[in-house]
């Protein structure tokens, strides 16, 4: 089950905890993985740790330029590409009153609109080939709303609505489109919450802890697998219970 | 038949599936060929290979029946 022999993929933010996990756990299922990022000296380092089927293309999502650029880098590199991974994002959290555009455009910049840059890219390959699976990690913000992350939540929504439109066009291209939702997982982002902050998150979460960045990695390798082929348009919660919807 | 008309028609019988015969220049891929419009991009996609020419959006969209994409590649190819 959920084997990725032969298959090519491409991981956005590969340098961060839930990117490196998602690149290990597509790679550990036999695909041949693209890293991505902007932090060349980390991307070596998890190229090398991965060993054989890695290459790396580094990238600044928000470089318009550098983001048309990497889906064409990555098909040359790897011969071809079967499934994309939009795993990258950024936070500029601010109380809504107080966000700033410039806070706001980067997050949609960098969280959406590269999302749909690299998918139109994408799909342009996978059309002709007859196969593909771009999946794009969202997050229960997205769906639920937090306070102070009216810029991400709001870029995470727009990637579920962008993926079921996506979803619709090309199903009939044996292509599917889909979001993997994280609740709150252990990584730099969650790291920086104090104490109370993660006793409060932690009330909230029924299965009583953070999830592991191998629990949304594991959604991510179901979805891109041969397995998931009648799964597309959807939406794929992972976080311990915390909403349920 | 000129040999990019040949070539042209080649790519839609294989693209779209339908008979040689009704691939005829006056033939509209959506209404006649049952074509949708993403076997629409496909085929400018496809024409776009084996011609080796980029179609601008703007001159995909003209790009409605056999005879246009003939009359199209034979001016740029």
């Amino acid at each position: 089950m959920f084997d990725l022999t032969g298959k090519k993929a491409l991981v956005t933010g590969a340098t961060g905890g839930l990117g490196g996990a998602i690149a290990r756990t597509l790679h550990a299922q036999g695909a041949s993985v693209a890293l991505s990022g902007t932090r060349i000296e980390s991307l070596e380092a998890l190229a090398a740790e991965l060993g054989e089927r890695v290459v790396i293309t580094p990238c600044n999502l928000a470089d318009k330029e550098s983001v048309e650029a990497l889906v064409p880098a990555a098909e040359e590199k790897l011969g071809g590409l079967d499934i994309l991974v939009n795993n990258a994002g950024v936070t500029r959290d601010n109380l809504f009153l107080r966000l700033k555009d410039e806070d706001w455009d980067s997050v949609i910049a960098i969280n959406l609109t590269a999302a749909f840059r690299l998918s139109r890219a994408a799909v342009k390959s996978m059309m002709r080939r007859r196969y593909g699976r771009i999946i794009s990690i969202g997050s229960v913000v997205g769906t639920s709303g937090n306070p102070g992350q009216g810029n991400y939540a709001a870029s995470k929504a727009g990637l579920i609505g962008m993926s079921k439109a996506l979803a619709a066009e090309v199903a009939s291209r044996n292509i599917t489109v889909n979001v993997v939702s994280p609740g709150f997982i252990e990584s730099p982002m969650t790291q920086a919450l104090n104490d109370k902050q993660r006793e409060g998150i932690l009330s909230d979460v029924p299965m009583g802890r953070l999830g592991a960045g191998v629990d949304v990695a594991a959604a991510v390798a179901y979805l891109a697998s041969g397995e998931a082929a009648y799964v597309t348009g959807q939406t794929l919660h992972v976080n311990g219970g915390m909403t349920m919807i | 038949m000129s040999d990019v008309a040949e070539r042209v028609k080649k790519i839609v019988v294989e693209h779209l599936g339908v008979e040689p015969e009704k691939v005829v220049d006056g033939a509209n891929f959506i209404e006649d060929l049952g074509a949708d419009s993403l076997d629409t991009v496909e085929l400018v996609m496809a024409f776009e290979e084996e011609f080796g020419v980029e179609i601008p959006d703007d001159a995909a969209e003209t790009i409605v029946t056999v005879g246009d994409a003939v009359k199209f590649l034979s001016k740029s190819a």
